[in-house]
């Protein structure tokens, strides 16, 4: 290639490069530029910037309660997704047995199936199991994790196996060899050594959770609200900066969570 | 320390054998060196000796205590694997520490014994450092320093120098069988690597397809091999079959009639030949067997010539001779006298197939 064509090529790519950013920054530049407008309706140029709806979100309770709500089912889904996930993990990339490529998939399916199908099936589910069983499950915050929780599991799973794949087995024969039991092995050796996975897994389940809409829409009982519904809701009557000032803290939320990942495990290594 | 001895082991993988009875004693302070062929067992029946494999039959023993179905961490073995195995997310001295600190060591203990056992393989001063900032041979001697400082009944070496270079083998075989010698280690060693096996054990046990084929020293093998197959696998020879005809007499199968010791028995045999005990040239007149061939391949060794020499249309025989700028090298295509003594020719009754 002449020297000539190789720079149009590194034009090219670098275009292309650029392009995909913007397209991907562009709307969160744009929305979190119009949190801050003056004006009650969106439109260009801004006449001023203000930040009374920051405040507008600390009084409206939707949103308060919602972004609790989403808070405490992300993180509970998270936990328990991860409590199902690793020890899931482990036999699957240890053990070879009949059918364990099918439990694999099975497990990665939350990610396959659309969330308006799961909402339903799993919005059935509940009812027909409330009915058989009497206890109240539809629309209750144990119901909600339920849900989410699978939205978690295809996450952790998909990126501890791949940790595990990482690992040097005989660390952990050599770790009994110098007397640690199963346990001892898996809290000192195994768990540090799978710890970028478990923690990256953990991450993407909690922000797939956090910023769930369609699943939450089946499950949300009377008076129970998450974060998302809380701005569908407030769209269908309501256009101001009022959700993108919203949507900016959902954004945060997930920056904060991301960065403070970072620090223990580097992302771009395990992603 | 303490022996160690294993008596009829046994591991089957459903019908297949993988270990077929092997029977062993290891003295307190020895070397020994299990040697074969990749599958021949020896790996497995290390691993039964940590514990990590559940043997199908037979027992383990080390010193008095019967340890055939304790899980590896009550069995007190020192393991070095050749991956090194140590734990990335720790340091060199939480490394080593580690076998202390599950033998619930008194902390105060705990850092003199890691740097005793890091002085010891010369790695004092790299307690801080984590494993990926060593190299391959400090990784090594870590693993090693770690097996040793819980003062292990017994030192188990899985091809432990099979992921070094070349040069830094040879090193570290002999710093090994030194720190073994020094501190009386009991240790069983796992390889496929011959002239590994040959400068570190004390005692060798050459194993194929699961059964164990002869026990013995450096010399027990090499020059009273037990089977065809541990002549053909330590060391080199050549072979020659045909049949022993009568008392010390042997006919090729390309028609060469030889002495060999009497004490062969009659019917079809092969008889290995080592390549250094064969003569070239007009000395090989005067012993016990010779015969005319013609060179068909010489292979330059450095201190040693390899002179490939073609009988008859069956028999071909490799031998050895030193290189000495002097002498005559043999070329492809010469006609040339070989010899050896009817003592250099080891027979075997051929196997029934």
């Amino acid at each position: 290639m002449t020297l000539d064509g190789r720079i149009w090529g590194r034009l090219a790519l670098y275009g292309v490069a650029w392009a995909t950013l913007g397209f991907i920054l562009l709307p969160l530049i744009f929305v979190t530029w119009l949190a801050f407008f003056a004006q009650e309706i969106p439109s260009f140029p801004p006449e001023g910037y203000s930040l009374k709806w920051f405040g507008a979100i600390a009084a409206n309770r939707n949103f308060v309660t919602g972004f609790s709500t989403s808070l405490q089912v992300a993180v509970a889904a998270t936990a328990i997704g991860l409590l199902i996930a690793v020890p899931a993990s482990l036999i699957l990339a240890r053990r070879q047995f009949t059918g364990s490529a099918a439990v694999n998939q099975f497990l990665l399916l939350p990610l396959v199936v659309p969330g308006v199908v799961m909402g339903t099936s799993i919005y059935v589910f509940q009812i027909e199991t409330e009915i058989a069983t009497g206890l109240p499950i539809l629309g209750s915050l144990g119901g909600l994790v339920a849900g989410h929780t699978l939205l978690v599991i295809p996450w952790t799973v998909r990126l501890v196996t791949a940790s595990l794949a990482g690992l040097d087995r005989a660390a952990e024969e050599a770790a009994q060899s110098l007397g640690a039991n199963q346990w001892t092995t898996f809290f000192r050796v195994t768990l540090p050594a799978i710890r970028p996975g478990v923690v990256a897994g953990a991450l993407f389940g909690f922000v797939t959770s956090f910023g769930n809409l369609e699943m939450s829409l089946f499950l949300v009982g009377p008076g129970r609200i998450t974060l998302p519904i809380a701005i569908l809701q407030y769209l269908e009557w309501k256009i101001d900066p009022t959700v993108a000032a919203v949507s900016v803290l959902q954004i945060l939320v997930i920056a904060v969570a991301m960065v403070i990942t970072d620090r223990y495990v580097k992302l771009a290594r395990v992603v | 320390m303490a022996s160690l001895s294993l008596d009829g082991l046994t591991k089957r993988y459903g019908d297949h054998p993988v270990v077929r009875s092997v029977t062993l004693d290891v003295q307190d302070g020895e070397f020994l060196v299990l040697l074969g062929p990749s599958g021949c067992g020896k790996t497995t029946t290390l691993r039964m000796i940590a514990g990590f494999v559940p043997p199908s039959g037979g027992s383990i023993r080390i010193g008095e205590a019967d340890v055939t179905s304790l899980p590896p961490w009550k069995r007190n073995a020192g393991l070095v694997f050749q991956s090194y195995a140590l734990f990335p997310h720790m340091t060199v001295a939480e490394n080593v520490a580690f076998g202390l600190e599950m033998r619930k060591v008194p902390k105060a203990e705990i850092g003199p014994r890691v740097t005793e056992a890091l002085r010891l393989v010369r790695l004092d001063g790299f307690g801080e450092r984590y494993p990926r900032q060593l190299s391959g041979g400090q990784q090594q001697r870590v693993a090693l320093a770690r097996a040793l400082v819980i003062r292990p009944d017994v030192l188990l070496l899985d091809e432990p120098l099979s992921n070094l270079d070349a040069k830094l083998r040879l090193e570290v075989r002999l710093e090994i069988r030194a720190l073994q010698q020094q501190l009386g280690l009991t240790t069983v060693m796992v390889t496929h690597d011959q002239e590994e096996a040959l400068t570190m054990a004390d005692r060798l046990v050459v194993m194929s397809d699961g059964a164990v084929r002869q026990v013995g020293t450096q010399s027990d093998l090499y020059e009273r091999p037990a089977d065809l197959f541990v002549a053909d696998f330590v060391g080199r020879s050549t072979m020659i079959s045909g049949a022993v005809t009568g008392p010390g007499a042997f006919r090729s199968d390309g028609g060469l009639t030889l002495s060999c010791p009497a004490a062969a028995e009659a019917g079809p045999a092969t008889v290995a030949l080592r390549p250094e005990r064969l003569t070239l040239g007009a000395a090989a007149q005067g012993l016990d067997n010779h015969a005319a061939g013609t060179v068909t391949f010489v292979s330059y060794l450095g201190a040693l010539l390899d002179v490939h020499v073609r009988l008859n249309a069956a028999d071909h025989v490799v031998v050895q001779i030193p290189n000495r700028s002097d002498g005559h090298v043999p070329a492809v295509g010469d006609t040339i006298e070989v010899g050896w003594p009817a003592s250099a020719c080891l027979v075997f009754p051929r196997e029934a197939a």
